[in-house]
Formats: C-alpha cells, sequence, structure tokens
C-alpha cells in the first residue's frame, strides 16, 4: 500500500532530449559499451579510409564504361536492342496498368522503378565517357533535347508508357483479369521478342550480361511453379506411391549442389532425349534450374499448404465441392497466398544462383567477366566489385519488397 | 432411422466400381507408376541408344584403373593410383572444407548475430551492414573476389608477416602447426594410465559411498550407483586424470609436441602449414557467406523468446548472465537448430563452387574422372550419391541433436 501511494513522489521519467541522450543512450550506457564504441570507430577508420582510398584513388574504372554495353546485354547484336526494348515496353506497359488497379504495394514499387527510370533519363551518364576521352574539349552545354528524346527514346518511352497506362486505367477494376492474363502471356511474348524469328534471329548463345541473369532467374521461378505446386500437392497426398515418388524427387534434388544439376542438365539430359533432338545450351540451363527450384518451390508451398486449417478442407467437401476443386479453389488460392514472401525469397536465391551457369559455360552477368576480363588483365577487383554492386542493388530491393509484401499480407500477424 | 445403415450399405454395394472410391485410389497409383516407370525406360533406352552409337557402355571398371592425373591438395595421392583413390581424395577434401567451413561460419555468424541484437548502435548498425553485404552477393562471385585478392597478394619474399608465425603471400596463408615429436608415445602411456587410475578411483569412490552412506541414511529403497559415479567423475577423476597428463607432459624426456613455424628458406616456406589460396579463398568465401546467414537465424532465434519470459526470469532476481544462461539460450536453441541445419548442409553443397577456382574437391575430381574415362552418367550418379549420403548424415545427426536439445529445454 506504501508503495502505491508513494507513487507521486517518483520522479519523473527523463526526459532530456538531443544528441548527447542518444549518445549516452546508445553508445556509451556502459563501460563495455564505449570500449566497443571505440573499437568499431577506428576498425570503421581504417576499414573506410582504405576503401575510400583504393576506390578514389587506386582503382581504374575506365573497363566499366568501356564494357557496360557487354554487361548488360553480353553479345546481344546492338542492331537487335530494339527487341529488348519492346519487351520493357511492354513490362512498363503491365506494371503501370497493375499500378493503377491494385495500388498499395504495387503502386509503391512501380513508383520505385519509375524514379530510378527518371534517373537514368535525366541524368547525364555519358559524361563520365566524355571526361575520359576528351577532357579538353568538354562541353558544358549538352544538348538536353538531343539526350532524352534521341538518345534515350526508348527509356522515354517505358516511362510514358507506365504513366499512361497508370492514368488511364486507374480504379478500372473490370480489367484485373484481362492484366493478369497479360502478365502470363508476357513470358512467351519475351522469349519470342528475344529470340525473334526469320532473319533476325538472336541466337541464345549471344545472350548474355544482365539480360540473361534475369531471364534466367525469372524462367526458373515461373516455370518451376506448376510442378512445384504439383510436387507438394504429391507430397501431401494420401496415396502412398504418389507422396513417395514426390518426397524422393524432392529430397534427392535438395540433397545435392545446385552445381550437379546443371551439370546434369548440360551433359547427361542431353543423353537421355531421343534420337537427334537438341536443346541449345541456354535451354538446358533453364530445364535444370527450373528442376531445381520446382524442388524448393515444393517445399515452400507445402508450409503454404499445412497453414491451412483442416476446417477449409472440410467445408468445402461438406458442400459437395471434388477434391480438384476444393484444391483449385479453396486450398491453394489461401496456400499460395501465405507463401508469397517465401517465393519471392527463393527468387533471390535464384538470382544470386543463377551465377552457377558461369561453371558450364554461359555468358551470364558474372560468366561474361571471364570474357571481359581477357581484354582487361588486373582490373579483377573493379569489375568484381561493379557486378557485385549490381546483384546487391537487386538483391536488395527485392528483400526490401519482400518484407513489404509480408506487412501487406499480415503473415504471421493472424 | 433403423433403415438407414441398410440402405447406406444397398448404396455401397450398387456403387459401380469405376466409382468406388477404395478401386479409384488403387487405380490412380497404379496408372501413376506405370507412367512413371514408362517414362525411366524411356529416357534409359535413349541413353543407351546414345552410349552404344558412341561405342560406350556403363562400366564401373574403370574404377580400377590407373587415374593418372596429380591432385594438389588433400590426403596423399600418387597418379598411379586408382580413380577410386582419387575420388575418395575428393569426398574427402569436399568433407575437410565443409566442417573448417562451418566451424567457422558458426563462430563469425554467432557473434554477428549477437552484436546486431547489441545495445551498442555501432555495434549493431556493423553487424547488419555485414549481414546484408555478404548475404546479397552471389557466393560464386565472393569466392572468385578473394581468389583474386590472394592472386595480387605480395610475393613469397615480401610476404605478409603477423609475429614470424603467420605468412600471407599470393601463394597462401603459412600458419605454423604442432608437429609429433618422439615424446609423443610415452606420454600417451602416462594418458591411458591416468584413465585407468580415474576409473579405479571413481569406482572405488563410488562402491565406498554407496555401501557406508546407504546405511547410514537407513534409506528405503535402494538409491541408485549412477549419481555416485557422475559425481566421482565430476570431482575425483577429471583432477587425476588432469594431474596425471599433467605430470607425464613434463617427465618425458621430450615434449611430446612441437610448435613448426614456417621459415623462409629459398624461395618457399618450410615447416607449418600451407593453406593454398584455392583452400583459404574458397574456405573465407563459404564461411563468410554463410555467418551471414547464421548470424539472421540466431537474431531471429534470440528474437523468438518472448519479452515476458526474460522480464520474468529477471522479476525472480536472476543475474543478466543468469537470464541469458538459463532462460534465453535453452529457448532459442530449439529455435535455432533447425535453420542452423540447413545452413550447415547449404554450406556443404556449395563446396562445389569451389570447382571454379580449381580446388580439387568431390565434383572437381570427378569432372576430371568423367573427362579422362567418358563414363559421365556413372560418375555423375557416383557424386549425386555422395552428396546425398553427406546430406542425409549431416540432417539426420542434426535432427538426433534437435530432438536432444528440445527434450532438455522444454
Amino acid at each position: 500500500m506504501e508503495n502505491l501511494t508513494s507513487a507521486e513522489e517518483v520522479k519523473p521519467p527523463n526526459t532530456q532530449k538531443g544528441l548527447i541522450r542518444w549518445l549516452k543512450d546508445n553508445l556509451f550506457s556502459t563501460w563495455y559499451n564505449t570500449l566497443l564504441t571505440c573499437v568499431g570507430v577506428v576498425f570503421l577508420y581504417f576499414l573506410l579510409k582504405g576503401l575510400l582510398t583504393w576506390v578514389f584513388v587506386q582503382a581504374q574504372w575506365e573497363v566499366i564504361p568501356a564494357n557496360l554495353q557487354i554487361f548488360m546485354i553480353g553479345a546481344y547484336p546492338i542492331e537487335q536492342v530494339w527487341r529488348i526494348w519492346i519487351v520493357l515496353c511492354t513490362l512498363a506497359l503491365l506494371l503501370g496498368l497493375s499500378a493503377g488497379i491494385w495500388k498499395g504495394l504495387v503502386l509503391r514499387i512501380s513508383t520505385a522503378i519509375a524514379g530510378v527510370g527518371l534517373i537514368f533519363l535525366l541524368v547525364p551518364l555519358d559524361i563520365v565517357k566524355t571526361i575520359d576521352t576528351e577532357p579538353a574539349t568538354l562541353e558544358f552545354n549538352i544538348n538536353i533535347i538531343n539526350l532524352i528524346f534521341v538518345k534515350r527514346r526508348w527509356l522515354l518511352g517505358c516511362l510514358a508508357l507506365l504513366f499512361g497506362s497508370f492514368f488511364i486505367v486507374r480504379n478500372k477494376n473490370v480489367l484485373k483479369k484481362w492484366i493478369i492474363g497479360g502478365w502470363i502471356l508476357s513470358f512467351p511474348w519475351t522469349m519470342i521478342m528475344l529470340h525473334g524469328f526469320g532473319e533476325n534471329t538472336v541466337s541464345t548463345t549471344n545472350w548474355g550480361g544482365l539480360l540473361l541473369t534475369l531471364l534466367l532467374a525469372a524462367v526458373g521461378i515461373v516455370a518451376c511453379f506448376p510442378l512445384g505446386v504439383l510436387l507438394a500437392l504429391g507430397r501431401r497426398s494420401k496415396l502412398p506411391a504418389i507422396s513417395w515418388v514426390s518426397t524422393i524427387y524432392i529430397e534427392t534434388v535438395r540433397g545435392v549442389p545446385l552445381v550437379t544439376i546443371l551439370f546434369m542438365g548440360s551433359v547427361i539430359l542431353p543423353l537421355f532425349m531421343p534420337g537427334d533432338f537438341q536443346l541449345d545450351k541456354v535451354i538446358r540451363a533453364m530445364v535444370a534450374l527450373t528442376l531445381f527450384s520446382a524442388a524448393y518451390m515444393a517445399e515452400n508451398v507445402r508450409g503454404g499448404l499445412q497453414a491451412i486449417p483442416q476446417g477449409q478442407v472440410e467445408a468445402a467437401q461438406a458442400v459437395g465441392l471434388t477434391y480438384p476443386k476444393t484444391t483449385l479453389f479453396i486450398v491453394l488460392p489461401q496456400a499460395l497466398r501465405a507463401v508469397i514472401p517465401a517465393i519471392v525469397g527463393q527468387f533471390i536465391a535464384l538470382f544470386k544462383d543463377t551465377s552457377l551457369v558461369a561453371i558450364i559455360g554461359l555468358q551470364d552477368l558474372f560468366g561474361i567477366t571471364r570474357s571481359v576480363l581477357a581484354n582487361w588483365q588486373g582490373r579483377q577487383p573493379e569489375v568484381y566489385l561493379f557486378i557485385a554492386i549490381i546483384y546487391f542493388v537487386f538483391c536488395y530491393a527485392m528483400s526490401y519488397v519482400s518484407q513489404e509484401i509480408e506487412a501487406d499480407l499480415g503473415v504471421g500477424k493472424h | 432411422m433403423h433403415h438407414a445403415p441398410n440402405t447406406m450399405a444397398q448404396n455401397t454395394t450398387n456403387i459401380p466400381f469405376w466409382r468406388d472410391i477404395r478401386f479409384l485410389k488403387v487405380f490412380l497409383q497404379v496408372i501413376f507408376l506405370i507412367g512413371i516407370i514408362l517414362l525411366s525406360v524411356f529416357l534409359y533406352s535413349n541413353m543407351s541408344g546414345k552410349l552404344s552409337r558412341q561405342g560406350k557402355q556403363l562400366d564401373l571398371s574403370f574404377l580400377t584403373e590407373e587415374a593418372g592425373f596429380e591432385i594438389a591438395e588433400g590426403i596423399d595421392f600418387d597418379p598411379s593410383e586408382s580413380y577410386l583413390k582419387a575420388f575418395w581424395v575428393g569426398v574427402v577434401n569436399t568433407i575437410r572444407i565443409s566442417i573448417i567451413g562451418i566451424v567457422c561460419a558458426t563462430i563469425i555468424g554467432f557473434l554477428f548475430g549477437i552484436a546486431r541484437l547489441s545495445s551498442n548502435w555501432l555495434i549493431r548498425k556493423i553487424a547488419s551492414v555485414y549481414v546484408e553485404c555478404f548475404r546479397n552477393i552471389p557466393l560464386l562471385l565472393q569466392i572468385v573476389f578473394w581468389y583474386v585478392i590472394i592472386l595480387l597478394l605480395p610475393v613469397v619474399g615480401r610476404s605478409i608477416n603477423f609475429y614470424d608465425s603467420i605468412f600471407i603471400n599470393n601463394r597462401g596463408v603459412y600458419i605454423p602447426s604442432l608437429e609429433v615429436t618422439t615424446g609423443l608415445k610415452p606420454w600417451l602411456w602416462s594418458l591411458l594410465a591416468g584413465i585407468i587410475l580415474a576409473i579405479i578411483v571413481v569406482l572405488g569412490l563410488a562402491a565406498f559411498r554407496y555401501f557406508f552412506r546407504f546405511r547410514e541414511l537407513q534409506q528405503i529403497e535402494r538409491p541408485s550407483f549412477i549419481p555416485n559415479i557422475i559425481f566421482g567423475a565430476k570431482w575425483v577423476a577429471a583432477p587425476i586424470f588432469l594431474i596425471v597428463a599433467i605430470a607425464g607432459w613434463f617427465l618425458t624426456s621430450e615434449v611430446p609436441f612441437e610448435l613448426s613455424r614456417p621459415e623462409l628458406q629459398g624461395f618457399n616456406f618450410v615447416g607449418g602449414i600451407n593453406l593454398s589460396p584455392e583452400f583459404t579463398a574458397g574456405l573465407i568465401g563459404l564461411a563468410v557467406y554463410t555467418s551471414a546467414f547464421i548470424a539472421e537465424v540466431v537474431r531471429s532465434g534470440i528474437q523468438a523468446v518472448v519479452k515476458g519470459q526474460r522480464e520474468a526470469a529477471r522479476s525472480v532476481g536472476l543475474k543478466e548472465s543468469q537470464v541469458l544462461r538459463l532462460v534465453v539460450v535453452p529457448q532459442a536453441i530449439p529455435v535455432i537448430v533447425p535453420p542452423l541445419t540447413s545452413q550447415y548442409l547449404n554450406l556443404a553443397k556449395n563446396s562445389s563452387l569451389l570447382v571454379y577456382i580449381g580446388f580439387p574437391e568431390l565434383f572437381g575430381i570427378g569432372e576430371t574422372m568423367m573427362n579422362q574415362t567418358g563414363q559421365d552418367v556413372l560418375i555423375f550418379a557416383m557424386i549425386m550419391v555422395s552428396y546425398l549420403i553427406m546430406s542425409l548424415t549431416t540432417s539426420a545427426f542434426m535432427n538426433w541433436y534437435n530432438r536432444r536439445i528440445t527434450r532438455i529445454g522444454r
């Protein structure tokens, strides 16, 4: 009782604010924290000093602008680059449409993408090249119109489509189904567009760089989806034959490294093909990546399936739905919604793992460094750091998006 | 009401067999299995057709033939030895780098995982930058990066020197090693003597306590013999053993182990252990990459312990160290172990990436063997099976450990 009555005498909490307070709380709260802070500062000083000296003084960065095109698209012929731009325009259009209809997270993502696009559009990155090659004749009054409307007309087009489609379809929810269909169709469309037909065919051996990396990762995650869902359902099946076969497949693939699966795709798979049937290198890598990620996808989906209360299935059966209908309309929609963050995580892992195709001789973003470095001896640290930054930016952005999705779906809050 | 069972029975008998669920279940599985078998037969016939056209056949006899290639690293191997031995060297190399990598990654990962929860802002930030950096860059790129860095290091003559015992140069890292001397044998005997002495003393003590204190206390129930042994082992046997071991160390004519430091002689180092550039780069890459994931596992494991648990522990008067040791860690470990297992498995599987920088591990040696013998399918199967055995053993062990820890923890 005494304690209760003396409550008024308790001193008010310390409301002191500002820098000193923050420093005291976060850096110097105890003697060992002070010590840790000092050690940390010294460590950071030497690390940053070494790193910055190297980046700004020792490193010779001209290898990057000189090979930028190779890093981005590999040996893709420059006169066919419009195909890639058309694909990008299609994706921009679809993104704009989705942003207009779904709002929320999609809108935020597309805003970010549009922002990056705008930066590339407006910041004269070409100037870097000019400084290096001809410092004396550098013209400061760059012809903006020329730069934006001629040199970057495709990028401008993409952005225009993104913004335009967003404002046109805003709140027209009837279009939802069409847009989902559009996304599904965009996949074969991308492939056909990139490959071309007739005289203008671009052989897959010329696909490379970031383009190939993104393509492999996208194919891996999209194509593995049906197989992964089937395997997940199969593993949970009450029919022993089906569940055993699914389990064996999943555990075998998960038990061996991706390198072996890729190797199987490039060396063993052709042996199993009938007659003279030949698949080219890139397709074989795609098949291997699909078979590989299907096992992981199956495990993710299984996690989602397990999260669904049994009552949902029972209720569906009670109203007379058959097994396929229960699965398709009741179970899967809920399960897949719950595993979207896990799928994004898998996509990030797959995106990083595509670098392994370099081992079987493909020219992806990592594999292409070998041919670049052949002409630029001793520039390895610069080149590797540059592509490391590209990988980092993509992975970090995607993991950020995955966190946002998680927050949006409220996974883990129920 | 009592008609119902009858009608039910009639219904079941009337159902045509193609709609009978019992029949359908069997039928579906048979169809499925037939499909799988047909697919396998189709693939197999394609393969054997192609192989016979190339004039090859599946034959394991090549394993006993002479390998004829050198292996730069691992247990001693002579080119005149068999392919099987070469494959074994690869297996051992994979296991070796995996185990060393797992140990390093665990230590670094736990440090950074705990650092991410530090009350110190700077330490927290450094840890999260570390984690985000290294887990968002492909492992292969990291390994190659470290490899290139090592190759760009100074030459042997100008090695980076740490207290004259660790040398780093473009041929890798040279560290001191423990060399066995002739004094080892007598010392091992003294160890054995110590163990025997300790066992005798413990048994004697336990027997003494058992017979005398049992009478003394006049217990109705016969007390178990085992607690006495554990008591004796902890407080009597361990000190006895230690005393004998230390005495043996000093009494033997020569110290059993000798620190061998690498020394520059001519153009290379002699003594110590040389970690090759491939091994070092691979180890750094694997350990650093995996440690970033382990740090996240540890962080989320510790955060999974409900806040109320800590507060309750504090409120009953436990010290901060006791809160950690008795309340937080026992509850965090069961959460940490399963994802930690999958990280260990990932590390072991990722060691196959070292093939890119020429480290002779399982996959790399397998590839060389394929190029030499042309037995792609069989060697590929051997590689797969080896990895599967490693994965399954590791996960079996970790599952066992997990069950044990979960029983203790809850």
